[in-house]
């Protein structure tokens, strides 16, 4: 905060208080009013999806996190193989991503020159902006035959003794939905990596390059200092792969089960309400839904609210690309 | 020793070739994606397609006409609601969210720009579509418009921020209240921004399908009505993608090529106005 905007904010507080201008006051009432609308949904959603699962949750209790059945006709519900597949997709995504993301913002901040890094990371940003039903109309027509034809089979020759790549793969299952998944994070992870490195000193990477490191060393420690705001991209990349819903509802099979094999189809929560809310015939199966929805919200807050503070440390409270 | 030089060298320019490939890699996987949907979209897109009404399976000729005008609805629905609360709760956290208060609520706001949209669309769902007792394009519109607000405000905060001090003292040194300097100076300075902000949110949600399967849903016939269902292009999208007909596989592919079109020509817009605002 510069010694300006300070000096500014004690002339408008001192024209709000000592003039008392009520058109002042009312502007200042207002604006906070919408401010508060906005951030009052965040607690509104939790109130409305709390009163909406008490079905589901007087009937199951805390056992239904680790329940593995899913039975709408003996109204018997749990949410383990869904939890189990929000986790494992998203997993496999962070597996593929990180290192390309951070790749690509060690090389945006520390290699390419200003004309090359700005259209480059333009670019990465547009990965962004393409519709989740987008990544999943290509998932479904172009990456899963591509991956059940061609790179499937070649894993399962090398490591196919491993349980993790066992059966026959038809192309929609957790695998593919971690792959499309790894696309759409990458932006997100980039942008925000890419903030934090540009945020912290120069100093000590530069002494570094003084006292005769390669470019890699001094590289290497501007990510050591940045660690902790890589460590809150990633976990934010995680929050948006964990919710993702509609690509990942179009590629991972939708069959809950719990099966060793990446290969296999799998559900996840999102998808689970994606296609099961509207024909929830009965109130308990609405509630199981909701109940999993409330999962889904408390999971995406836990994990925003952590990387939110992490980068923040790194970018000392301006909040520099951590909306984006 | 010389070795040991060699080596420590040897691994810096392969690191530096690595990150280079990664950005490659990244590029090509966006261009791929795009050239397909050009390629494969192109196949099914002519005018016919873009005003004709959806047909039944079989029947040559169909299009998209209702799909376009209901995604239009849908955003305006949206902007209608989501823009004004944006920008006034942006502008509070701008010009008195400096204390704690200011940061927790920009902490939920933040938050709620990482909340699934299907949890918005379920949220919605509860909040209007269970007391109106039927789906419609206006449940729909609100559904946008919650995940719309967080990314206005957050955005038209940073964009009046960058407005310079002098700027409000100069307005306060001329006797203005402080709600005319916010609004007439302040915010006018930062409009620029405030709009190229509300565009990127507008080519956001123009993408989203998840709020709108339990809102919106889908109307096969032309609709203006707000408190009925209302088709929308993603979800015809994700509906032709799921069917078993090649012929809606196609439609889809088009209607994917015209919905990508339409936000990429927002983004890349507000690319090349920002540039030469800024440089």
């Amino acid at each position: 905060m510069s010694p300006a905007s300070a000096n500014t904010r004690r002339l408008s507080s001192f024209f709000l208080k000592r003039r008392g201008r009520l058109a002042d006051q009312l502007f200042k009432l207002i604006t906070l009013l919408f401010a508060l609308a906005i951030a009052g949904l965040v607690v509104l959603m939790i109130v409305e999806m709390a009163r909406d699962s008490t079905l589901s949750f007087d009937k199951f209790g805390p056992s239904f996190i680790w329940r593995e059945v899913w039975d709408p006709v003996r109204e018997q519900f749990g949410a383990l193989p869904f939890i189990y597949g929000s986790a494992v997709s998203s997993i496999i995504g962070l597996i593929i991503a990180v290192p390309v993301s951070i790749g690509v913002a060690v090389f945006l901040v520390e290699h390419a020159p200003r004309s090359l890094s700005t259209p480059i990371s333009f670019l990465v940003q547009l990965l962004a902006a393409i519709p989740s039903v987008v990544y999943g109309l290509w998932g479904i027509f172009v990456l899963a035959p591509l991956l059940r034809d061609t790179v499937y089979p070649r894993i399962q020759s090398a490591f196919g003794f491993l349980p993790l790549f066992k059966g026959k793969p038809n192309g929609l299952g957790l695998m593919t939905a971690g792959i499309i998944l790894s696309i759409m994070i990458m932006p997100i992870v980039t942008a925000v990596a890419t903030d934090v490195m540009r945020a912290v000193s120069r100093t000590q990477p530069e002494a570094a390059l003084a006292l005769g490191a390669t470019k890699w060393e001094a590289t290497w420690i501007v990510i050591q200092n940045a660690r902790s705001g890589i460590t809150g991209a990633v976990i934010l990349g995680l929050g948006r792969a964990i919710g993702e819903t509609m690509a990942v509802t179009m590629v991972i099979g939708n069959r809950p089960q719990i099966s060793a094999s990446l290969f296999d189809p799998s559900y996840t929560i999102a998808s689970a309400i994606a296609n099961e809310f509207t024909e929830a015939t009965t109130e308990t199966y609405r509630h199981a839904l909701v109940e999993m929805g409330l999962i889904l919200f408390v999971i995406t807050f836990v994990i925003n609210a952590f990387a939110r503070l992490l980068v923040w440390g790194v970018t000392r409270g301006e909040a520099k690309g951590a909306h984006a | 020793m010389h070795n040991y030089l060699k080596r420590r060298k040897i691994l810096s320019s392969s690191m530096t070739l690595i990150t280079g490939l990664f950005s490659v890699f990244a590029i090509c996987a966006l261009l791929l994606i795009l050239g397909y949907i050009a390629l494969t979209g192109a196949r099914a897109l002519n005018i016919g397609f873009l005003v004709n009404m959806p047909k039944p399976i079989g029947e040559p000729g169909g299009g998209i006409a209702n799909a376009i005008v209901g995604t239009l609805i849908l955003i305006s629905i949206a902007s209608v609601i989501g823009l004004p609360v944006g920008i006034l709760g942006g502008l509070y956290l701008a010009e008195f969210g400096s204390n704690r208060f200011g940061t927790v609520l920009r902490f939920l706001i933040d938050t709620l720009t990482g909340v699934p949209s299907i949890i918005v669309g379920v949220f919605a769902w509860t909040v209007m579509v269970r007391p109106m007792g039927h789906f419609s394009a206006l449940a729909g519109g609100v559904s946008l418009a919650i995940i719309m607000m967080p990314i206005v405000a957050r955005t038209t905060e940073e964009m009046i921020r960058l407005v310079p001090q002098s700027m409000r003292e100069a307005a306060l040194a001329l006797g203005a209240p402080v709600w005319r300097m916010s609004l007439g100076v302040v915010l006018r300075a930062a409009a620029g921004g405030v709009a190229t902000g509300a565009m990127l949110a507008i080519a956001r949600i123009a993408g989203e399908t998840a709020p709108l399967l339990f809102t919106a849903l889908s109307y096969n016939f032309m609709s203006t009505d707000l408190n009925q269902p209302i088709a929308s292009l993603t979800y015809q999208i994700y509906y032709y993608a799921q069917s078993p007909y090649e012929e809606w596989h196609a439609m889809a592919w088009a209607a994917t090529l015209v919905l990508v079109t339409m936000i990429l020509a927002i983004n890349i817009s507000v690319k090349i106005l920002t540039r030469q605002r800024y440089q």
